[in-house]
């Protein structure tokens, strides 16, 4: 129903939906009560590591951690 | 992170669905795609092995349309880690879609409708139950199934007034002082959900 000129703002600011989306989460669960909270803030964790291959061989990994590794 | 939610969503749907499955002798059966290009190629090149199924072959066919309106409506809300109503059979719900709040009954036209952060409310009977979605989609099946899927929600009582309160004034401020687009953006979002969940409270 919307016209394809009719973006919403956030597009138009050069945001994804998914980024959208993820932020609109991590705003709600920033509101929360106590218990909830610290609960819903541990879904927000990630970890990956990630890395480019060049001729066959990996490079360096790009490791990104909010789990605390000692 | 909705690829969980349709797990959920599939197993409910299916076992909602088969209460309204009656069969007319006018219904032909609706065959599972099978791509018989494919099937005679792997046939003439390996005649032994059995063709592999491709995924459309799984799929359940669509339930067919009841040609009388039920009485309730299904109702799934799922998230990516959890699935806060399943298969719950009520009156009326409402989503707080992107063009305004949007009640559906059974019988509801299908639809898909992108979803604002803002809240949801089940009527059924006289009890009503409110969740606060962060944003999400909600469809809507010709056989008065709601699917609703959402990143966060909670019940109403888990949210905190004054951590709302404190965040509206912090991104209202932030929207004043922004410059580049992405920061006006971010803190238009932060004003939305804040207001929204505001309104959620009060309301």
């Amino acid at each position: 129903m919307a016209s394809y000129a009719a973006v919403p703002f956030w597009r138009a600011a050069g945001m994804t939906y998914i980024t959208y989306s993820n932020l609109c989460a991590n705003l709600v669960r920033q509101c929360l009560k106590e218990p909830y909270r610290s609960e819903a803030l541990t879904r927000e964790k990630v970890h990956f590591s990630a890395s480019k291959w060049v001729d066959g061989k990996p490079q360096k990994p790009i490791i990104r951690s909010d789990t605390g590794e000692e | 992170m909705f690829r969980q939610a349709s797990k959920f969503l599939l197993a409910r749907s299916s076992a909602a669905t088969m209460r309204w499955r009656c069969p007319f002798s006018t219904d032909l059966p609706v065959e599972t795609a099978v791509d018989s290009k494919f099937v005679d190629a792997w046939k003439q090149s390996i005649p032994n092995l059995e063709p592999p199924k491709t995924p459309s072959a799984y799929m359940k066919p669509r339930p067919p349309t009841p040609s009388t309106i039920p009485s309730k409506l299904t109702v799934n809300l799922a998230l990516p880690y959890n699935s806060l109503v399943s298969a719950k059979e009520v009156d009326m719900i409402i989503v707080p879609a992107t063009t305004g709040q949007m009640g559906v009954l059974p019988g509801h036209v299908a639809t898909i409708a992108e979803l604002k952060p803002g809240v949801l409310s089940v009527h059924d009977g006289n009890e009503v139950t409110k969740y606060f979605l962060s944003s999400g989609f909600a469809f809507v099946h010709a056989n008065s199934v709601a699917d609703i899927i959402a990143v966060e929600a909670t019940p109403l009582d888990q949210i905190d007034q004054t951590l709302v309160q404190k965040g509206l004034a912090e991104f209202t401020q932030k929207l004043s002082s922004a410059s580049s687009d992405e920061e006006k953006a971010e803190a238009q979002i932060g004003v939305d959900v804040h207001s929204a969940l505001n309104a959620a409270l009060t309301g």
